[in-house]
């Protein structure tokens, strides 16, 4: 396997790793607009509290990797996207400073103001990582020198949409299980109603799109029933999407997580088996392509990165399941909390 | 307006409001660091109620610097895509081990330390708050490289159209990376120094909780003091011998040393006015400059004139900012210096007068930060990377004025309503107060609240 694959690979695993760590707090953000009582916001709020920081670290890492790895990528798509991760910004910026600031006033006008900024600042992102993947996976209009040439509303077309709403549903699903973990009685139970809606949602949503990707994006589909990696992430999707309502029946919410998360893993990662080597196709010919050849950093640079990443992530990884040990069991609401 | 104005002005602005916050955050968590320490090793209740209030203050400074550092992570290619492209193989490795060493560590860390007094052992407890200082300090170490690189950039050839990485160690370690380092470190240990030297001196103040406040007070000021000496000397000189070695136009564009001069004197202060440039109502000190620069009073320096036009960097701004970020670092040391002296007297609770000062300074020291870093950036200027690229190159091509327009109205109301509530929550936060300290043992009657 040569560097400009292996950081395919890494790239693909930070985006596999903010979805699903991110994913599940972006899920509670968007659950806590539909809590009932303050006792429940809070809890919904500090279930995430001491660790969506850290989740949120793997976009930026991911940011930093792509910038690293291939920067023609990171130029080109985040110029292209301006005005959407504009908005992205400016919804993780009031949801980031939502968790310290609700707390700090003793008004209701003042609590709502930021369990607004808290739940649409969760609900935006949930909505523009799809309506992201979605036009990268059907190509973007890109010339010969490599520059986007399409406009803000070229990125809202029904397609991206349809994947916006899918990875909306996704990040719901999987955060409420994350919250059912996390949480007990009444509420607990209508959270739990929340994961077997969505699931049935994010089924259909997910046949659905993959349907129309056959029509959109054909090129995805190239010779990917001969790919056995292909089968092997297909056939673990499959096996999580529907062990997943089990889990849950059974109360055992720490599987049904796993499940989620490995759903989310193996869905990201059929993304990848199909683009591979490309990292953003072109609809305006298939050769103007990104690819990870034309797109990437040298050698050199690739190197290095790889030596930072194999000391960095293991310790990563490591204080980080040590952190989420700390912090495992219900959620209780202490003097420290938000 | 055209887009690489237009983009100045929103990359000036963004990074200009998150550099309030970090300095901050940086220099309370090791203040905190020796705290919390205190507290542990002694089992010294104050410091732990010390630790709790001003883990607060830390708690709400980093929020909103990492709510506005998100949009760092992205700029470079929503507004500076040609820059990534230029520079991609070099410039993104910095910020991605930024990620993997610092973000991490200090984010996970900062969760444990916040939520986790009451779930792990003081050791750990310890150990959290000092992961959160290290990670903040690698943090700034990378984001220095990578912007020490674009001051005197190294390790790079000029190859397919960008310039590509031919040597990590030499292009991390650039030949200002460590000067820098340690200059900007240094000053946010100078920033929390002053944080909580005027929260403490606003307690006694109040006269509430002084038993509490007095320790805060003495601890921030003797730190405050070493810290404000060390960046006079060494860190403040070297980076001033730095920047006359390698960017010769920064240099005479700061000082105001507008024509070649040997023994050149130290413009202390100065009015500069153009065209043609000249300093106006000037204090001189002969051949200081010169001294400090190159260790030899005759030494030639080269002013303004001899660079082309079209390489200077702007004259009023470098100059301005420059020398009010010195004037604020000598005000540091002889305050903080004031204040030990006082204190070694035993008067310092009783010089009103001084305290009221130290609340006021609580500002000074990111003013401070801010203008040196005005000062580094514009003195690079018209270059965005020094010598190789321009920053008129640098700016993404399929973006449209209106976008950024668009973007830079959006971030001002955003940072203007995050800016006033973060001011309103920190005044409200001190002015609630730490905790009241119950001493213990004794009799019910004589367990006393301090209030």
């Amino acid at each position: 396997m040569d560097l400009n694959t292996t950081w395919f690979l890494l790239v693909g695993v930070l985006i596999i790793g903010y979805a699903i760590l991110d994913g599940f707090d972006l899920g509670v953000g968007i659950i806590h607009l539909f809590t009932r009582n303050e006792d429940e916001k809070r809890i919904a709020m500090n279930s995430i509290g001491p660790v969506w920081d850290g989740n949120e670290v793997w976009l930026l890492t991911g940011g930093g990797a792509l910038f690293a790895a291939f920067p023609i990528v990171y130029a080109t798509i985040f110029s292209a996207f301006y005005i959407a991760f504009m908005l992205l910004l400016a919804a993780l910026i009031f949801r980031a400073v939502a968790f310290e600031f609700r707390g700090k006033v003793e008004s209701a006008g003042w609590r709502k103001l930021w369990d607004y900024a808290f739940g649409i600042g969760s609900l935006l992102p949930a909505i523009l990582f799809g309506v992201a993947i979605g036009n990268i996976i059907r190509g973007l209009p890109i010339n010969g020198n490599g520059y986007y040439t399409g406009t803000f509303i070229d990125l809202l077309n029904p397609f991206s949409i349809l994947i916006g709403l899918l990875s909306l549903t996704m990040f719901i699903m999987h955060g409420s299980i994350y919250l059912a973990m996390k949480i007990e009685g009444e509420f607990r139970r209508r959270v739990i109603g929340w994961t077997n809606t969505t699931w049935v949602i994010f089924v259909l949503l997910y046949v659905l799109s993959t349907f129309i990707s056959l029509f959109e994006a054909p090129f995805l589909f190239e010779g990917i029933l001969r790919n056995p990696i292909f089968w092997v992430l297909f056939v673990l999707l499959l096996v999580s999407v529907l062990y997943q309502p089990i889990a849950v029946k059974a109360k055992r919410f720490f599987q049904a997580f796993l499940a989620s998360s490995i759903t989310i893993a193996t869905m990201i990662g059929l993304v990848a088996v199909s683009l591979f080597p490309r990292l953003v196709p072109s609809n305006i010919s298939l050769d103007f392509s990104l690819t990870i050849y034309n797109a990437s950093s040298s050698q050199n640079t690739l190197t290095a990165m790889l030596v930072i990443a194999l000391i960095g992530m293991p310790i990563v990884i490591a204080y980080t399941i040590f952190i989420y040990r700390v912090f495992k069991g219900k959620t209780v609401i202490s003097k420290e909390s938000y | 307006m055209d887009v690489v104005l237009l983009s100045r002005i929103q990359f000036a602005m963004t990074v200009g409001f998150h550099f309030i916050f970090p300095p901050i955050s940086i220099g309370l968590s090791w203040l905190l660091v020796l705290v919390e320490a205190f507290a542990w090793k002694r089992k010294d209740e104050i410091y732990e109620k010390i630790g709790k209030f001003f883990s607060k203050i830390l708690a709400l400074s980093f929020a909103v610097g990492v709510a506005t550092g998100i949009t760092m992570e992205f700029q470079f290619g929503t507004n500076w895509a040609e820059y990534s492209k230029f520079v991609g193989d070099i410039f993104g490795a910095p910020l991605a081990a930024e990620g993997v060493f610092a973000f991490f560590l200090e984010s996970g860390f900062l969760g444990l330390y916040l939520f986790g007094r009451n779930r792990v052992s003081k050791g750990t407890h310890w150990f959290s708050i000092l992961m959160v200082a290290v990670g903040a300090t690698i943090s700034a170490f990378w984001i220095i490289v990578a912007g020490s690189w674009m001051q005197t950039p190294a390790g790079y050839i000029l190859r397919n159209g960008r310039a590509e990485l031919t040597d990590f160690w030499a292009a991390v370690f650039n030949p200002s990376t460590m000067v820098r380092f340690f200059h900007t470190v240094d000053a946010a240990l100078i920033t929390g120094a002053f944080m909580m030297a005027g929260v403490s001196a606003y307690l006694i103040i109040k006269t509430k909780h002084d038993v509490l406040a007095k320790k805060s007070m003495k601890l921030a000021v003797i730190f405050g003091l070493i810290v404000s000496l060390l960046e006079l000397f060494p860190f403040g000189h070297e980076s001033g011998r730095e920047v006359a070695r390698l960017q010769p136009e920064k240099f005479a564009a700061i000082q105001g040393l507008y024509t070649t001069q040997a023994g050149a004197p130290l413009a202390v202060f100065a009015f500069p006015v153009m065209p043609p440039p000249q300093l106006k109502a000037k204090i001189e000190i002969p051949s200081l400059l010169s001294f400090m620069a190159f260790g030899d009073a005759h030494a030639k320096i080269r002013g303004i004139n001899e660079f082309p036009r079209e390489n200077i960097p702007p004259l009023f701004l470098t100059f301005v900012s420059y020398h009010n970020m010195v004037l604020l670092g000598i005000l540091f040391i002889l305050l903080t210096g004031l204040a030990v002296i006082q204190l070694y007297r035993k008067k310092l609770w009783e010089s009103k007068k001084l305290l009221k000062l130290f609340i006021w300074a609580i500002p000074f020291p990111i003013f401070a930060c801010e203008l040196g870093w005005i000062s580094a950036e514009v003195g690079r200027q018209p270059w965005i990377v020094y010598n190789v690229m321009r920053t008129a190159d640098a700016v993404s091509t399929s973006v449209v004025p209106g976008d950024i327009i668009f973007s830079i109205i959006m971030f001002g109301l955003i940072y203007l309503l995050l800016g006033i509530l973060f001011v309103y929550l920190l005044v409200k936060e001190i002015k609630y107060g730490p905790e009241p300290i119950l001493l213990t043992g004794g009799t019910d009657t004589e367990k006393e609240v301090l209030s």
